[in-house]
């Protein structure tokens, strides 16, 4: 505050000018996108095109899907992190260069490669896994697991780090405890805010995600709807815009919510 | 930090050697399965013939001017989104941070950043189509005040409009990275220089920009990485029908384009030695930074 009220009126105006312009381009297109899902009926405002895709079957099934895809993808992911990170932070240090590498991976290949290279490494034996609805389905989660690996990985590290877990480990083992019982019932719930908080960013990437779920299992998944929808109606494409802005905002107020108090303020993309 | 001493006894309580390996066995086997034999597989089909034998001519078929063009393209929109973005972005970010706004203007942008960064694909696609599509609000609010933006040479569909669309997630990336670099700027930092006789732009030359750097740098190529390997929003604007890396590489998966199989691996391939390098020039040029500033 003693900062601000010393910075002249001409750089304050400038910077409510700049953060206009951003807010222009922000809501722009939202109020747009309402706008155009409002008007399905000729002339007139009217929510028909929200009454079109909820009654749709389709919706209900493909939103469902997602979501189930989504939370595979964080139990699988929690699964696979949390004991990695631990254990890489208890045992085996000289080994996190290498897990830092591999879960930085998403950043240089891209989710259209990856899933190109996933289905040419699965449809062929020894690990055929396209020919099958489920094996399609492993695949798919498989993928986004590799995706969300970035945050996650970071969002439990940084949690492990402000827990003192040497000690934890070491006062679980003095009273008996096998390694089962520190890992599920002592870093489990001592990481509970920074899993929450990497599992809401899952579920907001997840859930409108086209490239991987186009190529693996169509449109049953909300993506590929969505973009199948909006094609063919463009009012009803708009509705699904706007329903799916409201949950990216739902869950990203959620992430940050929960991710503030886990993260100590921090971003996904840490600053340094 | 911890005593030496400490150590054999845990180790005795379990296991030694490969045993302290088990911990981290399932991560590295999904890593392998999921990660490197996708991306090994790509590299391996792009020296290779139908026949399995060793070839360059996958590679050589990259050299077409139409491939050439598609990577082109997408070199410059994300070029252009990830200067465009990261300039706005900081702009929005110093703005907020150290502008003299209040307090409410910067959790509100943060959130909305948030918000932002996260909306990509589908429908960030439907909604650029409803503000600046033919029908859209803006062109149509636009045509009543006198200005054909279609007929001044805009269209949405095109390289301008996909880097206009792609601008709505990247200056909030931007914006998600930058702040809490600035907010670290400590303002001790400022009086010093003002008290050694600096200038506000001798002061941002000489301290706040070399400090902000490698944060600057890292920033714009995340943010050029995030637009290289778009393709769902891509798809959903342009029908496929603008000519991007991505766009290929998924048409080469749809068999739409089967004359050449070796080609979609070799796609592949050249967008991963472009995203190596852009990770590459990353921690070079950071590494430099951080040793200019130890100096």
């Amino acid at each position: 505050m003693d900062r601000n009220a010393h910075a002249p009126l001409r750089q304050r105006l400038l910077s409510w000018f700049i953060l206009f312009l951003g807010g222009l381009y922000f809501f722009v297109p939202l109020i747009a996108t309402i706008d155009f899902s409002l008007r399905a009926r000729k002339g007139v405002l009217s929510a028909l095109a929200y009454q079109r895709v909820l009654s749709d079957p389709r919706f209900a099934s493909a939103f469902t899907f997602s979501l189930e895809m989504a939370l595979l993808t964080v139990v699988v992911g929690v699964i696979l992190v949390v004991p990695t990170a631990y254990w890489i932070r208890l045992r085996l240090p000289q080994l996190r260069p290498v897990v830092e590498f591999i879960t930085l991976m998403p950043f240089v290949v891209p989710a259209i490669v990856l899933v190109f290279g996933l289905i040419r490494v699965f449809s062929r034996p020894p690990f055929l896994l396209t020919n099958s609805f489920t094996g399609t389905q492993i695949l798919l989660v498989a993928g986004y697991v590799v995706l969300v690996l970035p945050y996650l990985y970071r969002a439990v590290d940084t949690g492990l780090q402000a827990i003192d877990i040497r000690t934890l480990t070491e006062a679980a083992q003095s009273l008996g405890a096998g390694w089962w019982v520190i890992i599920t019932q002592i870093i489990f719930p001592n990481l509970r805010s920074a899993i929450l908080s990497g599992a809401f960013l899952t579920i907001t990437i997840v859930m409108g995600e086209l490239t991987m779920a186009s190529f693996l299992v169509g449109l049953k998944a909300f993506g590929p709807y969505m973009s199948q929808v909006g094609q063919n109606r463009a009012y009803e494409g708009a509705a699904l815009a706007v329903i799916s802005f409201a949950l990216t905002w739902a869950f990203t107020m959620l992430f940050q919510f929960v991710g503030r108090r886990a993260l100590g303020g921090d971003q996904a993309f840490g600053a340094r | 930090m911890q005593p030496s001493p400490e150590l054999p006894s845990r180790r005795a309580r379990s296991g030694t050697g490969w045993m302290v390996w088990i911990g981290v066995a399932p991560f590295f086997i999904f890593a392998a399965l999921f990660m490197l034999l996708p991306s090994f597989s790509l590299l391996v089909g792009s020296f290779r013939d139908t026949q399995g034998h060793f070839t360059l001519d996958n590679i050589r078929s990259l050299f077409t001017p139409s491939i050439l063009s598609a990577y082109s393209i997408s070199i410059r929109i994300s070029l252009a989104t990830a200067l465009g973005g990261g300039l706005f972005g900081f702009l929005l970010a110093y703005a907020v941070t150290l502008g003299g706004l209040p307090r409410w203007a910067r959790d509100a942008l943060l959130t909305f950043s948030g918000v932002a960064s996260n909306f990509a694909g589908v429908p960030l696609a439907f909604a650029f189509v409803a503000t600046l599509g033919r029908l859209g609000m803006v062109t149509v609010l636009l045509k009543t005040l006198g200005v054909d933006i279609y007929e001044i040479g805009f269209n949405l569909y095109s390289f301008w409009g996909l880097s206009l669309t792609y601008m709505y997630f990247q200056f909030p990336l931007m914006v998600l990275i930058i702040a809490p670099a600035l907010e670290g700027l400590k303002r001790e930092w400022r009086e010093a220089a003002e008290n050694l006789g600096a200038s506000t732009w001798d002061y941002w030359r000489m301290v706040a920009l070399p400090i902000l750097t490698p944060s600057i740098l890292g920033a714009i190529i995340l943010l050029f990485g995030n637009a290289f390997g778009a393709y769902a929003t891509a798809l959903s604007l342009t029908g496929g029908l603008i000519n991007l890396i991505t766009i290929l590489i998924g048409a080469q998966i749809m068999g739409d384009v089967l004359y050449n199989p070796g080609l979609g691996y070799a796609l592949s391939f050249g967008m991963i030695v472009i995203m190596a390098l852009n990770m590459a020039i990353y921690y070079v040029l950071r590494r430099r930074s951080e040793r200019w500033l130890r100096r």
